[in-house]
């Protein structure tokens, strides 16, 4: 009979020594080489991030007809922010679609089948919003979790959650703070954090 | 399929736990897992609904007993044999038994990739079934197979809020049975309507989900 609970003692070391085996006989046997690896990671620890994200939301913050088009057309209007890396309809940036925060309504993206999550725009997800609890939970009582968050949600304000089961990358353009009237693009982008582009988390004046 | 990673409004799973400093990755071998999976890819053997379906095609137990990278660990083996492209005995050896029968990646082609993504989308060939504003029923099917209809909303009604266009569906396209085009929507159910009287009234969810989930609403 099998032990489903069987789990070697030294589970990551395990883990470690058979990610490490299997990478070095498909080099060896020639289905991948180490430059593929370093590609593909390379793209995803440098050029994919919340920084793109901050940067779109900036603009959508001083530019309402670009937020507008941002709503309408996304990966067309992540297309004209000047600065953003090659990548930004790339893996996962495929259908990019963006929600925004406003007067009674609240976003907040899931996924409640896997991890999926707009990769250009906000890189890889945190392990909280792949974690069984997030996923179960999110979709149920969003407004419990937000709360653990730190966020509670007048009754008066929608809430709309957004599960992402198909190739849809919906992220979130949260409301620009008060008190930074003053603020350029850049200022206004260090404000944005991947959490309130993710509905988690509200963004807040520094 | 009614697997477990079909996780939404499942019960008894305690705080959400959050990290301020969260690393994309906890330990080198999940970066390794995670861009080893990715390259493997470039050789076309499968597509991402199958490699879906490889992570979510296991014991209940399996999956919930396993971290999210020894998911993907676990089910870039699983293709990876499956598909010819390393066998067992190498596996166990550690020792290839023959070169590979097809060349690897190149980094350039696989750099092109990643920045320019593969589409779902498809030609608009296909007439929508439902306009926006349309109330639909999700159907009441289930399959051992791949799917992308979370269980939760099976048998509710929602209404059409916006129509993605004609997109690969991922129930026929993970089992290399074609992309049977067919149009996407955004679809607007009620908090009410999926966990009943005591979710807040204003509340709502959008689900993305193709044609052939759904059916007008009697």
């Amino acid at each position: 009979m099998t032990n489903r609970f069987n789990y070697p003692t030294d589970r990551e070391a395990h883990n470690a020594a058979r990610a490490k085996a299997l990478q070095a006989l498909l080099i060896e046997k020639g289905v991948i080489t180490s430059s593929t690896v370093d590609t593909v990671l390379q793209v995803f620890e440098t050029k994919m991030g919340p920084f793109n994200g901050a940067k779109v939301v900036a603009r959508a913050w001083v530019d309402p007809a670009f937020k507008e088009r941002l709503i309408t057309d996304t990966t067309a209007a992540v297309a004209e922010v000047d600065g953003l890396p090659d990548v930004m309809t790339g893996a996962e940036g495929e259908h990019m679609r963006a929600v925004a925060n406003g007067p009674g309504v609240h976003n907040l993206i899931i996924c409640t089948l896997c991890s999926c999550y707009p990769w250009p725009v906000l890189g890889l997800p945190p392990y909280w919003y792949k974690d069984p609890t997030f996923r179960s939970r999110a979709a149920r009582e969003p407004r419990a979790v937000l709360k653990e968050f730190g966020l509670d949600i007048p009754t008066s304000t929608e809430v709309k959650v957004w599960d992402s089961s198909a190739q849809i990358r919906w992220f979130v353009v949260p409301e620009r703070p008060d008190g930074t009237d003053g603020l350029g693009e850049e200022e206004l982008a260090a404000l944005v954090t991947p959490e309130s582009m993710m509905g988690v988390a509200v963004a807040t004046a520094a | 399929m009614n697997g477990a990673h079909d996780m939404g409004g499942m019960h008894g799973m305690g705080p959400i736990d959050t990290d301020p400093n969260d690393p994309l990755f906890h330990a080198e071998w999940e970066r390794r897992a995670f861009a080893v999976t990715l390259a493997l890819g470039f050789h076309g053997r499968w597509n991402i609904d199958t490699s879906r379906h490889a992570r979510e095609n296991r014991h209940p137990l399996d999956y919930l007993g396993s971290s999210y990278f020894e998911l993907w660990f676990k089910a870039v083996e699983k293709l990876a044999l499956d598909t010819g492209l390393m066998t067992a005995d190498e596996v166990a050896t550690g020792t290839p038994a023959a070169l590979a029968d097809t060349p690897p990646p190149n980094p350039e082609r696989v750099a092109a990739i990643l920045r320019k993504g593969v589409s779902a989308k498809l030609p608009d060939t296909v007439p929508p079934r439902f306009q926006v504003g349309a109330r639909v029923l999700v159907r009441e099917v289930t399959t051992p197979r791949h799917t992308r209809v979370p269980r939760y909303c099976r048998g509710r009604t929602g209404v059409i809020d916006r129509d993605h266009g004609v997109y690969v569906f991922p129930d026929t396209h993970a089992h290399g049975e074609g992309v049977k085009p067919q149009h996407c929507y955004s679809v607007r159910f009620t908090g009410q309507e999926l966990w009943g009287d005591t979710a807040p009234a204003r509340d709502a969810i959008y689900i993305d989900l193709w044609d052939d989930y759904l059916e007008p609403a009697p």
